[in-house]
C-alpha cells in the first residue's frame, strides 16, 4: 500500500474526461474524504454533492471504480484497485458537472410511480392502527429504509436500455404504498407501475439488490408488484 | 453516462446473460429443428439421411452445445419463476448454483450417452 | 421517518417528488394497451411454467434416444401414431410459440431501441410462423398415421 492514491475524477459534463489527482492515503479514509481533499486542497472548482456524511441523506452517491456507491460510507481500502480510485457521477442520469448528476428524472419517476401517500383520514379521525406484525406491515418494513440515493437506479441496465423505465427506487417506493393499508390510491398506483415502462420490464439482473447500500432488495418489491398488477389485470381491474 | 462491465460483474447478471443468449440462440435454432423433423414428411429414408449427417463430430459437438443451452434456459427460467412467484427469501446464490448444476448435469448426461 | 412522501432534494435540484412528472419522462411507444402489456408478461411466465415441464421431458427423451445413436426408424417407431406424443409436442410447440416472441420483443426493444406497432406485428408473425412450422413438424413425426 503506497502513501499516495492515484485518483481519477470525472470533470465536465457528459462529454468530459477523467482528470488525475494524487491524494495522500489515510487510515479509515472514505471516498468522500478523497473528493473533499481534492476540492479543498487541489482544485476548488470540483463540483460534488453531500450533506450528512453518515449514510442518512442519500446525496453523496457516485460511481467508484465502476460501481455505484454511497461515498460517505465507502472506505477507500474496500474499493481501491491497488492505489487507483476512479470516481465519476452516477450513471443513467444527466451530468450537471463533474460528480454532480441531475437527480430530476430519478425523482420525477417516483412521482410517476405514484410514490406519494394518499390517505382518507382527516385530523378529526383517530390514529390508524396497523399491527406491526401483520403481513403487509412486514412487507413495508423490507423497503421502508430507502434513502433515495439513486445507487440502484444508476446500477440498473433496464433503465439504460429503456429510458422511460421507472427504475428500482420508484418501484420500491410504490411497493411500500401498495402494502400500506391506509393508502387510498391503490388502483391508480398499480396502473402507474404496470407494463413495459413499469415493473414488468425488470429482468431480475438484481444489480439494484447487489448494490443497495441499505441492503434492501428492490428486486423483491418489483416481483411483488409484478404479481399484484398481473392479478389486477386478470380480474379486469386495470 | 453508461455503466461498463464492472457494474455488471455479479452472479445474477451473468445468469441474465446466459438466459438471454440461450433464449435468442434457441429461438434461432427452432426453425432448423422443425425443418429437420419435417423431413419425415418425405419418408423415413429422407429423415434417416439427415440424421446420418448429424453423425459428423462437429455436429455432435454443437448438439452438446444445444443441450447445454436448452438446459441452461430451462434451469435459469425456473430460477426466475421462483424469484418472481415464491415468497422472497435469502436463497439467490443457492438458486444460481442449483441452476448451474442442473445445466451441467444435463450436458454431461447427454455427452456421455452420445455414441 | 414518516410514511409520507420522502422524496428529497438531491442538494442542487428542487425536490420533484411531489410534483407532476416533467418532460424528462418519455411515454412508452407501444401499440398495445397497458392491460395487454401486463397480460403478455403473464403469458410469458405461464408458458415458461409449461415449458419447464416440457423441456424436462424433452431432455430426458433426448438423452434416452441418443443411446446407441439416432435413427429415423427408432424415432418414428416411438412417435408415429401416438396420441400421447402428439398432445405433448402439440402443447410444447404452442408454449414455445407464445414464449419466444414475447422474449424477442423485449430483446429487440432493449438492444436496438425498436418499439411500437411494427415490432409488435413482427413478433406476432414470428409466433404464428413458429406455431405453424412447429405443428407441421409434429404432424411429420406423429400425425401421419393418426390422421
Amino acid at each position: 500500500m503506497s502513501a499516495t492514491l492515484k485518483v481519477r475524477v470525472w470533470r465536465g459534463t457528459e462529454s468530459g474526461s477523467y482528470q488525475d489527482f494524487p491524494v495522500p492515503r489515510h487510515e479509515s479514509q472514505t471516498v468522500l474524504d478523497v473528493v473533499t481533499h481534492i476540492q479543498r486542497k487541489l482544485d476548488p472548482t470540483l463540483s460534488y454533492r453531500y450533506a450528512c456524511r453518515v449514510g442518512m441523506c442519500g446525496s453523496c452517491a457516485m460511481t467508484v471504480n465502476g460501481k455505484a456507491r454511497w461515498t460517505c460510507r465507502t472506505h477507500v481500502s474496500v474499493v481501491a484497485d491497488g492505489d487507483r480510485v476512479e470516481i465519476g457521477p452516477l450513471r443513467n442520469l444527466p451530468v450537471v458537472k463533474d460528480l454532480v448528476a441531475d437527480m430530476a428524472p430519478f425523482f420525477d419517476k417516483w412521482a410517476a410511480a405514484k410514490g406519494r401517500f394518499k390517505g382518507t383520514a382527516t385530523r378529526h379521525d383517530d390514529f390508524a392502527r396497523v399491527q406491526p406484525d401483520s403481513p403487509k406491515r412486514k412487507l413495508v418494513d423490507e423497503s421502508i429504509e430507502c434513502i433515495g440515493c439513486g445507487v440502484c437506479y444508476s446500477s440498473c441496465d433496464v433503465v439504460t436500455w429503456k429510458p422511460d423505465y421507472l427504475g428500482p427506487a420508484a418501484l420500491t417506493r410504490a411497493w411500500t404504498l401498495v402494502n400500506d393499508v391506509r393508502d387510498d390510491a391503490q388502483r391508480e398506483r398499480l396502473e402507474a407501475v404496470a407494463g413495459d415502462a413499469g415493473c414488468h420490464s425488470c429482468h431480475t439482473h438484481m444489480s439494484c439488490t447487489e448494490r443497495c447500500p441499505k441492503a434492501l432488495s428492490p428486486t423483491a418489491g418489483i416481483a411483488g408488484l409484478k404479481r399484484a398488477v398481473l392479478s389486477a389485470a386478470l380480474k379486469g381491474e386495470l | 453516462m453508461r455503466n461498463d462491465f464492472r457494474a455488471r460483474s455479479h452472479p445474477a447478471y451473468w445468469a441474465f446473460v446466459v438466459h438471454r443468449v440461450s433464449g435468442v440462440a434457441l429461438t434461432l435454432f427452432l426453425p432448423l429443428h422443425f425443418w429437420a423433423l419435417a423431413q419425415s414428411l418425405q419418408g423415413e429414408a429422407r429423415l434417416e439421411s439427415f440424421l446420418r449427417w448429424t453423425d459428423h463430430p462437429l455436429v455432435k459437438l454443437s448438439e452438446i452445445g444445444l443441450v447445454l443451452l436448452l438446459a441452461a434456459h430451462m434451469a435459469g427460467g425456473m430460477r426466475l419463476l421462483a424469484i418472481e412467484f415464491l415468497p422472497w427469501r435469502d436463497w439467490h446464490k443457492t438458486l444460481l448454483t442449483a441452476a448451474a448444476a442442473v445445466t451441467v448435469a444435463f450436458g454431461l448426461a447427454f455427452a456421455l450417452n452420445l455414441t | 421517518m414518516t410514511e409520507g412522501m420522502r422524496a428529497k432534494s438531491g442538494g442542487m435540484t428542487e425536490p420533484a417528488g411531489a410534483t407532476a412528472p416533467s418532460s424528462s419522462l418519455i411515454p412508452y411507444p407501444s401499440s398495445l394497451g397497458l392491460r395487454t402489456q401486463v397480460l403478455l408478461w403473464g403469458a410469458q411466465r405461464a408458458s415458461a411454467a409449461v415449458l419447464a415441464l416440457c423441456v424436462l421431458v424433452h431432455l430426458a427423451t433426448i438423452i434416452y434416444a441418443v443411446r446407441g445413436g439416432l435413427s429415423a426408424a427408432e424415432i418414428l417407431a416411438r412417435t408415429s401414431g401416438s396420441m400421447a406424443w402428439a398432445i405433448f409436442y402439440g402443447v410444447f410447440v404452442a408454449a414455445v410459440a407464445v414464449h419466444a416472441p414475447i422474449g424477442l420483443r423485449n430483446v429487440v426493444a432493449e438492444t436496438f431501441g425498436w418499439r411500437g406497432r411494427g415490432l409488435d406485428v413482427c413478433v406476432l408473425l414470428v409466433g404464428i410462423v413458429l406455431a405453424l412450422w412447429g405443428w407441421r413438424a409434429v404432424y411429420a413425426v406423429v400425425g401421419s398415421r393418426i390422421a
